[in-house]
């Protein structure tokens, strides 16, 4: 592990990832802050940029340092304008914007930058420790079992989509597949449900799909409902100091929420929303009784919470990616895709492999949280000037940057028509409450889980090896749970709560 | 009927129409080495149709109660909303994947950062112009120069 360490630093260290690290989370943070970009349609449209660098290590670096860039400029929008630009900081929002109405807008980002840097720091401390042992399990695993753990993952991001969403997250997650199956696979050179259309040979472009599910429908939104932020803070953002008695309240806070978070962030499916509203919850409900007076009035605690939260989960979902090579969230699904395009695959092999990457990626996360800190903090009230960009040209750059990304990745214009067709339907799916990242992660893992599929299959000469291999039994009953349960709960609830109005 | 069911028609369509195409239309040109595989190329896609069409109906009939949740937009009043100029907009972005190559990518691209702006209401000229025009330089050298990746700048009949 310390030769691993020595490997990352050395990688992360140089001047160029130095760089990417620096620049990624300044990106990040410009973009986050516009209300409506979220860090998926913002990695999107770095991919191309990162692809085109040709160094997985530096290119990982780069997504993942614009990944909390992102979520820390979506909490300085929450903050100051009480418009999340992620759904991951809107529970920041509670407690930072009533501080910055009462004029202590610099204070708050403080309390938010520091609570992000602990989170993100804890996070890569604990990602640390984990991923080598977990890898090391996953190691043992066969292609039966990587089936099997996909189909877990999978399954646990429709259970986690909420009450009565399970079949639609379920629908998507099965169309996502579905469409990853379109082209010609690896596995049989043979073309699949091209319809003998030339350009549908090599499959749908995995970043014209990215695009199309999340910054088309997100720009389409703020045109048809712009968003009118409630009076925004012209003020100066000044005195960004905070009291030791202050430092002294949060910081239990944050050390609880940085756990709590990693674990949150580790399962699939449940990501930094989940992570910050539950931060958010647990934080108010053990708080003293004038305490939880003042949380949604200004709590610096209610600040911390989901802050630390979400941060830490942001870093925790790094964990089933980088050592089972399955996303649990629609932004690490991104991250893979990038990945696959560069030619690594991440798995429990790449630490073995490609120990430079893997450690890169955990230093720089250290240093992508240092920069954020020392380095976007003071720029904040600059930063924050890009809030007032009017929308009449904001909106046209945006659509021409999904427009170029597309178009960069495959160098071919029917991709563009392909992204305005996918974007019009994923803004219908939107309206109708599909939700989208299910898809985009289905369609990623659906050439893997149908290449272990295949394999095991091959290796039993039938579907044998499901009770044959105890464990993928037990991993593939987990996964019917899953998505049973749920639905059994609230059905049960439901005929309660019928019971007592009968009762009546 | 409410949109996510009428989504969820829509799928049952594509999901038949799939498992039209798995079970029926791609086993028969397959090498016959090939069928003593226990895995054919159809396999995967025909546990994939039989999910997705057994999800898509669970959708269609409404057999899973959710909470009815506010949504951001409510589809059923688009009309109160700015639909005008995003269908513009997306009609815009297809004129710019059909003119990219032809009219060469300064040219659209400017054209279409403008046009972007005048269909959501902009009218400051003087503004508009100079930054479109600068915004679409620095990107084309950004592609070009920096990441490598031709763009062709002029019009095919200037021999750009």
């Amino acid at each position: 592990m310390l030769e691993g360490l020595l490997i990352g630093l050395q990688t992360a260290f140089s001047l160029q990832n130095l760089l990417m690290v620096i620049g990624g989370c300044l990106i990040g943070t410009f973009i986050g802050m516009l209300p409506g970009l979220g860090p998926m349609s913002i990695i999107a449209i770095m991919i191309p940029v990162a692809i085109s660098m040709g160094d997985p290590s530096a290119a990982l670096i780069l997504l993942a340092g614009v990944y909390y860039g992102a979520i820390f400029g979506g909490s300085t929008s929450s903050i100051l304008l009480n418009a999340p630009g992620v759904a991951g900081t809107v529970a920041s929002s509670f407690d930072g914007y009533p501080m910055a109405k009462q004029g202590k807008a610099g204070k708050a980002l403080t309390i938010a930058a520091i609570a992000s840097f602990a989170g993100g720091s804890i996070g890569a401390l604990l990602l640390m420790v984990f991923a080598p042992a977990l890898s090391s399990v996953a190691l043992l695993f066969h292609s039966a079992e990587y089936f099997a753990l996909m189909v877990v993952g999978l399954s646990a991001i429709a259970a986690f989509a909420g009450t009565g969403q399970v079949a639609k997250a379920l629908m998507m997650t099965i169309l996502g597949l579905i469409m990853a199956t379109v082209g010609e696979g690896a596995l049989f050179n043979l073309p699949r449900f091209t319809m003998g259309i030339m350009d549908l040979q090599s499959g749908f472009g995995f970043i014209t799909l990215a695009m199309a599910m999340f910054a088309l429908p997100e720009a389409l939104f703020l045109v048809l409902k712009p968003k009118t932020p409630q009076d925004s803070q012209d003020g100066e953002i000044k005195d960004l100091r905070i009291t030791c008695a202050e430092a002294r309240a949060i910081a239990p806070v944050i050390g609880r929420q940085s756990l709590q978070g990693f674990f949150i962030g580790v399962l699939p499916g449940a990501g930094a929303t989940i992570a910050s509203f539950l931060g958010y919850a647990v934080e108010r409900n053990i708080a003293t009784k004038e305490e939880q007076e003042e949380f949604g009035k200004g709590s610096i605690k209610g600040l911390a919470a989901p802050e630390t939260a979400n941060n830490a989960a942001c870093t925790g979902s790094f964990v089933p990616l980088l050592t089972l090579g399955i996303p649990g969230s629609g932004t690490t699904a991104i991250l893979l895709g990038a990945l696959i395009a560069l030619n690594v695959t991440p798995g429990p092999r790449l630490m073995l492999d490609e120990p430079q990457i893997f450690w890169a990626v955990i230093m720089s996360m250290f240093i992508g949280n240092l920069v954020l800190l020392i380095l976007n903090l003071p720029l904040i009230p600059y930063i924050a000037k890009v809030l007032s960009i009017p929308r009449n040209y904001l909106i046209p750059f945006i659509l021409f940057f999904t427009l170029m990304g597309a178009y960069i990745g495959q160098n071919n214009a029917t991709e563009l028509l392909l992204l305005v067709a996918f974007g019009i339907c994923a803004t219908a799916l939107r309206f109708a409450d599909f939700p989208l990242a299910p898809l985009l992660i289905g369609f990623i893992l659906g050439g893997m889980l149908e290449d272990n599929f295949a394999r095991s299959m091959q290796l039993y000469d039938g579907i044998g090896f499901i009770w044959e291999r105890p464990m993928t039994l037990g991993l593939l009953v987990i996964a019917a749970l899953l998505v049973v349960l749920p639905s059994y709960r609230a059905r049960r609830a439901r005929l309660r709560a019928q019971g007592v109005a009968d009762g009546d | 009927m409410a949109l996510d069911r009428w989504i969820a028609l829509v799928l049952v369509g594509i999901c038949l129409a799939y498992g039209y195409a798995a079970w029926f239309t791609m086993d028969g040109g397959l090498a016959p080495f090939m069928k003593r595989n226990p895995i054919w190329p159809s396999t995967f896609p025909k546990v994939l149709s039989v999910l997705g069409l057994i999800a898509a109906l669970i959708i269609l009939f409404g057999l899973e109660k959710s909470e009815v949740s506010e949504p951001d937009i409510d589809y059923r009043r688009l009309g109160d909303y700015h639909l005008g100029q995003a269908l513009l907009l997306l009609g815009l972005m297809v004129a710019y994947a059909l003119c990219l190559r032809p009219l060469g990518f300064l040219f659209s691209t400017t054209a279409f950062l403008i046009l972007g702006s005048v269909i959501l209401g902009e009218r400051k000229w003087f503004v508009m112009v100079p930054v479109s025009v600068f915004a679409t330089l620095v990107v084309w050298y950004l592609v070009q120069q920096v990441l490598g990746i031709y763009l062709r700048p002029l019009p095919g009949f200037f021999g750009g």
